[in-house]
């Protein structure tokens, strides 16, 4: 009789299976491994012996952590999506296709008779149980709560399904705006079915019998229905043993035999020696001893605002609110600065409720003389809790918190702020600040992460952080994004590396993330100065502070109100500007005071913001707008100069008055280089008496529509989003579709090295020819064209046969030379609209900004409407290439030979020659080329005394981030 | 230490006196060919090394010293000159850095502009950095390629691609464990002498030198009944033959029983000689150039035919022709697309899967932007073609993780054994 075992060993859980002789399963375990890997596979062997009837049999590991333990003990090891395939091979063979999620990983495999194709997701792809696990921590439910809260949404709403990064920054906005939970959960499980489409099926068709494997598909009744639904499934597999099914794959595909007992020995003996037989390097520990965590606590402790009691205090009182991200902070201020109240709670999606309660909490428990002056707000919802409360005022995040760093250290050179979800940091000079870094989207090693990884090895964060305290040898987890260090966590465990060690090594990422990709540092003294205030309930963590210390080889303060800094500050701004008496609302106001909500979508332009209606008592407040339309306010910003809206609507402009219906029609897409390229292609077509149609403006349904062929999850959101505008052009009864390859763009300046268009512009007709499997070879047309040299264009566009059919040489000749002039008429334009914008700047004396991007950043699904934000502020924008031709940067230390490029350069140059004119750049994520043209513009904006500020775009629509660096760059040249 | 002298831009000239007393760092990038780069420089008058460093300080200086979002390949040849240049008890005035430049629409041909802004922000903008490249960026006085140099160069590339292949094909099926390793450090003794030979001699192909070397491999006892998977990797130039890069993918591999194939180097540079023809043609362009890149091309392939004939007398695989992978791509991408690796990617894989190597590592740096076209924008065509085809694509990233890569490429390798032993040949 020969029984086998399969144990699956994956990122959070250990499964395994007891197989009698007819392969049925007898016995089956399931537990979470909590990091300690060999202790829980120990424990588990020891069950199983206790089933088996023999001391022979087979064993077999499968899942990600059991790698490297089957590789270092030389056991049997089989692949996971291996496992699973012989699994359903197994069970029926009629499948035609497998979901997998896993707790880290996302897999799909194909059965098309007889082949079979498997893929897993790619490094940087998220859409797995540790999102759902993230994003249920966000809401503050179990993952069992969320399934629940899913069975009653409404709406689904947009959510970024990359990675559970971006998906925070899209669910953030949400929750403050009040967005119902039950909504969101559904909208989360909906990001991971559009990321499975979109990251692993890669142009194949889900469809017919399915089977659905992995902890959150067995779990999540909801998660299924998504995938259901949006698939239009019909015939579903979901096996009686759906958590040890990779398990029961793994034990059929064994071939080896252990005896049992030497099997456990074996991993004994491993748990024993495996403490030297890392591959992973270690970093030093944060305390050598106890007597330095002693003396580093004492060393801390001087920082301190002392709190005084609020029931017996007379006289005047400011109060701050902070309303963040996910926490919500008060602080109620004394005259001398005594902390008389504060409060700091998880926003629980309703921080308007929160701050009620702490406030009639307040009313109750002071006395009479005791009079609230003034009270002010700031944070993301400032403007929610200002408008909410009948607040004083409020002010951006980012001068709260030099005002409150400065209490505890006038000469303050440098502030660091981590917080749950963002991390800022402030250089200042002269008592102004003058560079403000926010960290992006993809390095996100804050506060909450620390909290899920925490919980995810079962442990509250505390306690999780006071591990560090005693780690000998940190894990040195590297520093990119959430994602990386989750498989460097995977990776450690695996080596058995103690949870101390872990916390320590997490926090040592945190810092390192902090100083290496966020702020960029690489001497500290010079960088950030001698005097550093860092703050942020991170820093509560001791294992932070310290290993911030260490790298930075420096002391630092840390004041005891290091998580209510936004607030002090706040606080103290409103005791500057207290008058007699807060307008703050009253105990009988607050007690009567009704809070309601409602979605709605703003009709007033094609951004289609979705609004949040708050109605408080009488008084209504609108948030999620963009623009000043949104909010009811009628009057109208129109007049002032915005070149994006300028560009966009000009194109729209290049339009045919009636379509020929004898003539054939070509179909151009709407992206990347075309939107500069419109007025060349239109007329050029138009003279050869083509019908020209455009595909439609970009929205997120357009890019859902293409999201299934895209082959490279890591480009940018512009070139993803030329496959939905292929398939719309497909859609429309059109002849033909042009979209060219154009590796040249046109010159503008002499001095350049060349004139290069990126790879991804330039050949991205090629990746949609090969990924597209619709389109149809006759009808897509991608010649390689330069607009440079008409002898050329004229030979390469006639060499293409399809074309070649409706045109004469002669007729392409006279085209191409009116098609120029429609061209540079299109870029006269612009100039002329640029010398209007800085001329009505000048003339109502208001700031200027630069938003200086690509051409196709004209697009409002990829600037997600910043144009208009900056707009609402009373600022005129001014784009590149509006003015690009008005200064030479004639000397770069880079290659300077990108078009685009250049015109950043020369463009950053002119912003430095204009007063009241503020620099942004819009970077994509993903645009590996901005990596460079970031620090070269940098280098020209900080010779001339200008701050460079960069806002990351991607899928993700995030204003509340690009609203707090908008107005800080604003205002922190202002005091 | 040498006068620090400026051209007109104030870029830091490597001067005629700094050829006499400065060493010339390289950076590892081919293990197989980089060591005759030494050679070719040293018996030139220059000294020169090749940096071996590959310990955690270097992507921890790397990290450091460039932008988050620079590929992997800048930041790694950053961190290990700043490494050796910080950690190794050598003169800081008397060292140059080398580095090639191909001047193409991609990140990398900033690699000279990024290791300068990194040498400025760690106080060492004394040192000199020479650009490497066909098109005539950045000259420096005191280093020229010479036609013996250029000759030289032509050689080594070559021993190293037939040294790569030979030990490729010879290592996995070797009887004796360890002796294609002995093989390869006796005739690099000989190989190495080579480059110090007359300048006379070095002008003509050593046909005799690289037939001893393929008759001294053919002589290692082998046992090639063992059937294993080939496995070849395509990719990012840096990140597909750098160990450093790929952690050490060609021995992770052999471990797990794969025979390697890596696409040889010298088609890069055929490819992109071949490039600017196209462009010319193109878009316009000078047509002297255009008739010198077609001769070194008929040049380095009429070399490359003796080889080729050598290989097949000894049994070896004859690798394809440049012609012949030019054709390959044809009908999946055009010659256009020349950034990066371009077409060539593509073509390469489809060489492997002709000559029996459905199983294909596609590497490529995080956010490789050529890649995102002719690398995973290829894949799902050429599977199309070729159902049996089995391709991963890895990102490489200074934080990624092995067991993230290593999970996929284990998911590729048994599958390619699965293939195997099915005697599935009809790809």
């Amino acid at each position: 009789m020969t029984e086998k075992i399969g144990i699956d060993i994956g990122s959070t859980t250990i499964k395994a299976v007891l197989l009698d002789d007819t392969n049925t399963i007898v016995h089956k375990e399931y537990m979470r491994h909590k990091s300690s890997i060999t202790n829980a596979l120990i424990q588990l062997l020891y069950t199983m012996k206790e089933k088996t009837t023999t001391t022979n049999l087979y064993i077999n590991i499968t899942g990600s952590a059991g790698m490297f333990l089957a590789k270092e003990n030389d056991l049997s090891f089989t692949q996971e999506v291996i496992s699973a395939t012989t699994a359903l091979e197994a069970e029926a063979n009629t499948f035609d296709c497998c979901i997998e999620l896993g707790g880290e990983d996302a897999k799909i495999i194909f059965f098309d008779n007889g082949t079979i194709e498997q893929r897993m997701n790619g490094t940087c792809a998220g859409g797995t149980g540790a999102f759902i696990d993230q994003m249920a921590t966000l809401i503050n439910k179990s993952p069992k709560e969320l399934n629940d809260l899913a069975k009653d949404y409404d709406k689904i709403h947009p959510i970024a399904s990359r990675c559970g990064v971006f998906a925070k920054s899209d669910i953030q906005p949400l929750l403050n705006q009040g967005a119902n939970h039950t909504d969101i959960a559904a909208s989360i499980y909906q990001a991971i079915v559009n990321q499975t489409i979109a990251g692993l099926s890669q142009g194949k068709t889900i469809k017919g019998r399915v089977a659905f494997l992995g902890g959150p598909l067995s779990f999540s009744s909801e998660l299924r229905k998504r995938f259901i639904e949006t698939l239009n499934l019909t015939d579903v597999f979901i096996p009686e043993d759906g958590e040890v099914f990779v398990a029961y794959g793994c034990a059929l595909e064994a071939t080896t035999k252990y005896n049992l007992d030497k099997f456990i020995k074996t991993i004994e003996d491993y748990r024993q020696s495996s403490k030297k037989r890392h591959t992973k390097k270690r970093l030093p520990p944060l305390f050598k001893n106890k007597e330095a965590y002693e003396t580093f606590q004492k060393r801390h402790q001087n920082n301190s605002l002392i709190e005084a009691d609020l029931t017996t205090y007379e006289g005047n009182m400011y109060l701050g609110i902070d309303a963040g991200s996910t926490t919500t902070k008060l602080l109620l201020l004394s005259e001398t600065y005594d902390i008389l109240y504060q409060y700091y709670s998880h926003n629980k999606g309703n921080p308007v409720e929160l701050v009620r309660k702490a406030l009639i909490d307040i009313y109750k428990k002071k006395p009479e003389k005791a009079i609230i002056k003034g009270a002010f707000s700031t944070g993301y919802g400032e403007a929610l809790i200002k408008n909410a409360f009948n607040l004083d005022g409020s002010d951006v995040e980012t001068i709260c918190h030099y005002e409150a760093a400065k209490y505890f250290n006038k000469d303050v050179d440098f502030i660091i702020d981590i917080g749950g979800q963002d991390m800022k940091c402030f250089k200042v000079e002269n008592n102004v600040i003058t560079s403000i870094l926010l960290n992006e989207a993809c390095s996100s090693g804050c506060g909450s992460f620390l909290e899920t990884f925490a919980t995810s090895l079962g442990h509250d964060i505390k306690a999780f952080a006071k591990l560090a305290i005693h780690a000998d040898e940190p894990v040195d987890l590297g520093s990119r994004c959430t994602v990386f260090m989750n498989s460097g966590v995977k990776q450690a465990q695996a080596e058995n590396a103690s949870t101390n060690d872990i916390s320590a090594g997490l926090a040592y990422s945190v810092v390192k993330n902090a100083l290496y990709k966020v702020i960029r540092t690489t001497d500290v003294k010079r960088d950030l100065g001698e005097q550093i205030i860092v703050q942020g309930g991170t820093f509560y963590n001791d294992g932070v502070l310290r290993a911030f210390e260490q790298e930075i080889g420096t002391t630092v303060t840390r004041p005891n109100i290091a998580g209510l800094m936004g607030a002090f500050g706040a606080a103290k701004i409103a005791m500057k500007h207290a008058s007699k008496k807060s307008t703050i609302l009253t105990l009988s106001e607050l007690q009567h005071f009704s809070y309601d909500k409602k979605n709605a979508v703003c009709k007033l332009c094609n951004n289609h913001c979705q609004l949040t209606i708050n109605i408080f008592n009488n008084k209504r407040y609108i948030s999620g707008n963009r623009c000043e339309k949104g909010a009811g306010i009628k009057q109208s910003k129109d007049d002032i100069p915005n070149l994006y809206l300028f560009k966009y609507d000009k194109l729209m402009t290049y339009k045919q008055p009636t379509k020929n219906t004898n003539a054939p029609t070509i179909g151009l897409p709407l992206v990347l280089n075309m939107y500069e390229n419109i007025p060349f292609w239109f007329t050029l077509f138009d003279e050869l008496g083509f019908n020209v149609v455009y595909s439609d403006r970009s929205s997120k349904s357009l890019y859902e529509l293409g999201q299934n062929s895209i082959p490279s999850d890591t480009a940018c959101y512009p070139a993803k989003l030329v496959h939905g505008h292929i398939e719309n052009l497909r859609q429309k009864d059109i002849d033909l579709i042009f979209y060219p390859n154009m590796p040249y763009n046109v010159i503008e300046k002499d001095y350049r090295d060349n004139e290069y268009n990126c790879p991804v512009v330039a050949f991205y007709p090629e990746l949609i020819k090969a990924n597209m499997d619709v389109l149809n070879e006759e009808t897509f047309i991608d010649p390689y064209l330069s607009l440079n040299n008409k002898k050329y264009f004229i030979k390469d566009f006639l060499n293409c046969d399809k074309l070649k059919q409706y045109v004469s040489k002669k007729a392409l000749k006279n085209a191409y030379d009116k098609a120029l002039t429609a061209y540079n008429d299109y870029r006269k334009s612009i100039f002329n609209e640029g010398t209007r914008a800085i001329q009505y700047a000048q003339d109502n004396d208001i700031p200027l900004v630069l938003l200086a991007g690509r051409p196709y950043h004209i697009d409002p699904e990829v600037n997600h409407g910043i144009p208009k934000l900056i707009r609402s502020l009373d600022v005129v924008v001014l784009s590149e290439d509006a003015i690009n031709m008005r200064a030479n940067q004639t000397q770069v230390q880079v290659l300077n030979q990108w078009t685009y490029h250049t015109r950043l350069y020369d463009s950053a140059k002119f912003i430095t020659t204009l007063d009241n004119a503020h620099f942004i750049q819009l970077v994509s994520f993903g645009c590996g080329l901005d990596a460079i043209t970031g620090d070269e513009i940098k280098d020209i904006l900080d010779k001339n005394n200008k701050l460079y500020t960069q806002i990351k775009i991607d899928e993700v629509n995030n204003l509340g981030s690009a609203n707090i660096r908008i107005r800080s760059l604003l205002s922190s040249e202002i005091r | 230490m040498a006068t620090l002298k400026y051209d007109k831009d104030g870029r830091l000239l490597f001067t005629k006196e700094m050829k006499h007393d400065y060493k010339i760092l390289i950076p590892a990038m081919a293990p197989y060919h980089f060591e005759y780069f030494v050679h070719s420089l040293k018996s030139e008058g220059y000294d020169a090394e090749v940096i071996k460093t590959t310990d955690f300080d270097v992507i921890h200086e790397g990290m450091k010293y460039s932008h988050n979002d620079i590929c992997v390949p800048a930041m790694l040849v950053i961190g290990q000159f700043i490494d050796y240049i910080k950690r190794h008890n050598i003169d800081k005035h008397k060292i140059a850095v080398i580095i090639t430049q191909t001047g193409g629409g991609c990140r990398a041909s900033n690699y000279v502009s990024l290791i300068r802004k990194a040498f400025k922000k760690a106080n060492l903008e004394f040192i000199p950095i020479i650009s490497v490249n066909a098109v005539g960026l950045e000259k420096n006085p005191g280093f020229r390629v010479s036609l013996t140099l250029l000759m030289k160069l032509i050689t080594a590339l070559m021993m190293g691609d037939l040294l790569m292949q030979l030990y490729n094909e010879t290592a996995p099926y070797e009887k004796n464990k360890g002796e294609t390793e002995v093989v390869y450090q006796e005739v690099n003794t000989y190989l190495n002498a080579y480059f110090y030979k007359p300048a006379r001699r070095v002008f003509y192909h050593p046909k005799k030198l690289f037939e001893r070397v393929i008759k001294r491999f053919s002589q290692i006892d082998v046992d090639k009944r063992v059937k294993k998977p080939k496995v070849g990797i395509v990719g990012e130039i840096y990140v597909k033959y750098s160990p450093l890069g790929n952690n050490d993918l060609e021995k992770t591999l052999r471990n797990e029983g794969c025979e390697v194939i890596t696409p040889n180097i010298l088609d890069f540079f055929l490819y992109t000689f071949d490039s600017s023809i196209y462009d010319i043609e193109t878009y316009g362009g000078s047509t002297i150039s255009k008739y010198a890149y077609k001769f070194l091309i008929k040049f380095i392939e009429h070399r490359r035919n003796k080889v080729r004939k050598q290989l097949k007398k000894y049994g070896f695989n004859v690798f394809t022709t440049y012609k012949e992978l030019r054709k390959l791509s044809e009908g999946f991408i055009k010659k256009g697309m020349h950034v990066g690796e371009g077409w060539l990617l593509t073509a390469e894989m489809l060489e492997l899967i002709h000559s029996g190597a459905p199983n294909i590592i596609c590497t490529q740096p995080f956010g490789c932007l050529p890649n995102h076209i002719a690398g995973k924008g290829m894949i799902k065509k050429i599977k199309k073609a070729y159902p049996k085809s089995n391709i991963v694509p890895i990102d490489y990233d200074t934080s990624a993780t092995e067991i993230n890569q290593m999970n996929r490429i284990k998911l590729m390798i048994t599958n390619a054994k699965r293939n195997l032993t099915k005697g599935d040949k009809n790809v």
